[in-house]
């Protein structure tokens, strides 16, 4: 009864904590963005700071409310606002029509521009994005910079890489696996400031602006907010605060006399106002990313293809080295085993590809086919090290009394009999890898799941492409599960000895 | 001549002498039985003779000929090149036969001489074949060893064994898994292989089959001979 009771205490906390109380402005952002954004507090890592958090702090006071932190991953912040997961995103969100058909978004609150990042020794020789024909360049996904790339990608045929954070674009700029990276300036003079071969240019790019946003139907206190950026606006409290945030330049007041003015703030021309298919409903536009899904399908099915004979080649080595090899050898193999068993594959994916970009820089599918395929071949190597050992012993006894050698047997008569133990297994690891492959998408790796991840982000909602994004996995998986159920049936009782 | 002789043999296990100072010849055309209660080290001389149990003490050897004798001395198993000296000399018949699960009866037959030592596989199936029906189980040449009775699945071991036409061919309780007709056709085999020169070492316990068609016997209490 005791754990049941806990259950339920706890259930009930989260619920309160996560239901609307009043008195508390509860505001969403990504403290990952990092500073001058949000970041946790050095002297407190409860605590957020930032310029975010500063502007929260200012739209409480004004609303007579306390504000309140919600953690909310960059790139999921919009179904979250519309969902009422908080009052108001406030992370360095970008305006745009999308955004503004969607949800109730404030005025904008800060200008910024769009800037080109290159490697110091590229500075002559990559100026603009029409200089970069073929070349990778690195974004944040869902922002503005991220539209501009996509339109690049058609008119000067660069690749667009899009990153789940803005820290590793500027690192993977600065070894070499992205050429270019496009972000907004603050983004861009953090990304410069930590990576001094990295230079800024001073092309224009386009402008964006910075906006907090509220669930669509939160209309009255979006006005409220509006009203109390305004009052800040003019009276110096916003400026302030960008200012001790090192942010604060000449665009600034311009855009403060226009939202000032009444006007919306947002000047023609800007990356923001480019048409971006409003009119569209859901169904049309998941129509419309269908062929882009069904590529990102093939990646899916290529990479987990791949990445499993990898696993087995792994697999098959570390299980024969661990029943035939000597001790210290199969020591080592056992805490390799327990290493990659032991620790998320996640956090293999990020160690591989950005841990280890200081000594060897991996290309984001060879990153991705080595972690599913290593983390993988551990598991494989235990269903194959039951295998083997399941071959009864009387047999090998009998093969070496015929003058079959260790490996003759192996080949011969043991690996054959392992091999119908461990398929049916084998098979049902494939089905999770394919499942698991979706993880490499947080190493820059577009396949089935990031696709959708895009594709919701762009219409505003995961319903329609989630179901198809399920569909298409199904579509793959079924098959394999059918398979593996029939192989079961038919080995997997046992060879009768 | 003797084609198999054995010098004050000790086998350890678990650091008990399981087999102690035992010493015999055998001769080719002869059934030696040997003989003893469970746990009287019969099964462990063979294994021994078989290069499935380390030697600790004494020798084995193969063959009279100066040169072409194979020798089993204290130390590791043999592997590699003395393996299959080793087994060019000798073959072994399992109680429970240790047939290959996932190969047809024919295919256990032609493993060996195909892989150890390289016969074409045409030729080495047509000899397969023939043991299987010199042994009566040629019908069953392309069942499964969990299709198989008891006693084919031992005659097509005896075939599995005779492939590789080792002098000598070791046999452990070759009577276990038969039943009374059955035994008295095995002892009719095992007298044809011993007629055309062949030397036979059973480990039994069988005192009938042992009258019916054994040479000699030696008779094994708690690890040496005692009496014979």
């Amino acid at each position: 009864m005791k754990p049941l009771l806990v259950l339920v205490v706890c259930g009930a906390l989260a619920a309160s904590l996560i239901a609307q109380e009043p008195g508390v402005l509860r505001f969403g952002g990504d403290a990952e963005g990092g500073a001058p954004f949000m970041e946790a507090d050095p002297n407190d890592p409860s605590r957020v700071v930032g310029f975010e958090v500063d502007i929260a702090a200012l739209l409480a006071a004004g609303l007579g409310r306390t504000p309140r932190f919600v953690q909310v991953g960059f790139t999921t912040l919009d179904p979250a606002a519309e969902r009422g997961d908080f009052d108001i995103g406030l992370s360095g969100i970008e305006d745009n029509a999308g955004r503004r058909a969607r949800l109730s978004v404030t005025v904008p609150y800060y200008e910024f521009r769009e800037v080109l990042t290159v490697r110091s020794a590229d500075a002559a020789r990559y100026r603009s994005l029409a200089d970069l024909r073929g070349r990778r360049v690195a974004t944040l996904g869902a922002t503005g910079a991220q539209e501009i790339l996509e339109r690049a990608r058609q008119e000067h045929g660069l690749e667009p890489v899009v990153y789940e954070d803005d820290v590793h674009p500027y690192t993977d700029l600065a070894v070499g696996r992205v050429d270019a990276v496009l972000l907004d300036a603050v983004l861009a003079e953090r990304g410069v400031r930590r990576n001094p071969a990295l230079t800024n240019q001073p092309a224009d790019m386009g402008a964006g602006h910075y906006v907090g946003i509220l669930a669509s139907g939160q209309t009255a206190l979006r006005d409220r907010v509006d009203a109390l950026l305004r009052d800040a606006m003019r009276d110096g409290r916003l400026q302030a605060i960008f200012t001790r945030w090192g942010m604060w330049n000449e665009d600034q007041p311009r855009l403060y006399a226009r939202v000032l003015a009444g006007e919306s703030g947002r000047s023609e021309g800007r990356s923001e106002d480019r048409p971006l298919r409003q009119t569209e409903s859901p169904a049309e536009a998941t129509l419309r990313y269908l062929p882009a899904l069904f590529r990102a399908a093939l990646i899916t099915l290529a990479l987990s293809c791949v990445s499993m004979a990898l696993a087995v080649l792994s697999g098959t080595l570390i299980a024969v080295g661990r029943v035939y090899g000597a001790g210290p050898l199969r020591a080592l193999l056992t805490a390799w085993v327990e290493l990659v068993r032991g620790t998320p594959l996640l956090l293999q994916l990020f160690v591989l590809y950005f841990g280890f970009e200081a000594f060897v820089q991996l290309p984001a599918l060879v990153a991705a086919v080595l972690g599913l395929g290593l983390n993988y071949g551990a598991y494989e190597s235990e269903i194959y090290r039951g295998a083997l050992q399941a071959v009864p012993p009387g047999q090998l006894e009998a093969a070496r009394t015929l003058g079959l050698t260790q490996w003759q047997t192996l080949r011969l008569v043991r690996g054959p009999q392992a091999f119908k133990f461990a398929l049916a297994p084998m098979t049902n690891d494939f089905v999770a890898l394919l499942k698991d492959s979706s993880l490499v998408s947080m190493i820059t790796v577009v396949e089935l799941t990031k696709q959708t991840q895009i594709l919701a982000a762009n219409i505003g909602s995961w319903f329609l492409p989630g179901l198809v994004c399920a569909a298409m996995y199904l579509a793959m998986s079924l098959p394999l599960s059918r398979l593996a159920r029939r192989l079961e049936r038919r080995w997997g009782a046992g060879i009768h000895a | 001549m003797s084609a198999l002789a054995v010098r004050e043999l000790r086998v350890d296990r678990g650091g008990r002498a399981v087999v102690n100072g035992v010493s015999f010849d055998a001769r080719p055309g002869e059934l030696l039985a040997l003989m003893g209660a469970s746990g009287s080290g019969k099964t462990s001389i063979l294994r021994a003779v078989a290069g499935l149990e380390p030697v600790s003490g004494g020798s084995i050897e193969f063959g009279a000929s100066g040169a072409h004798v194979v020798r089993l001395a204290p130390g590791p198993l043999p592997r590699g090149a003395a393996l299959r000296a080793l087994h060019a000399r000798v073959g072994m018949v399992f109680q429970f036969h240790n047939l290959f699960a996932h190969l047809t009866a024919v295919h256990n037959v032609w493993l060996a001489p195909v892989h150890v030592r390289g016969e074409a596989r045409d030729a080495a199936e047509r000899t397969a074949r023939r043991l299987l029906d010199e042994l009566g189980v040629g019908a069953r040449a392309e069942a499964r060893p969990h299709e198989l009775s008891g006693g084919e699945a031992q005659r097509v071991a005896i075939a599995r064994a005779l492939a590789m036409d080792p002098p000598v061919l070791l046999m452990d309780e070759p009577t276990a898994s038969l039943d009374p007709e059955r035994r008295a056709d095995l002892a009719r085999t095992v007298r044809t292989l011993v007629s055309g020169g062949r030397t036979v070492l059973a480990a039994t316990h069988d005192a009938d089959f042992v009258r019916g068609c054994a040479d000699r016997v030696l008779q094994l209490d708690a690890g040496r001979i005692s009496g014979g």
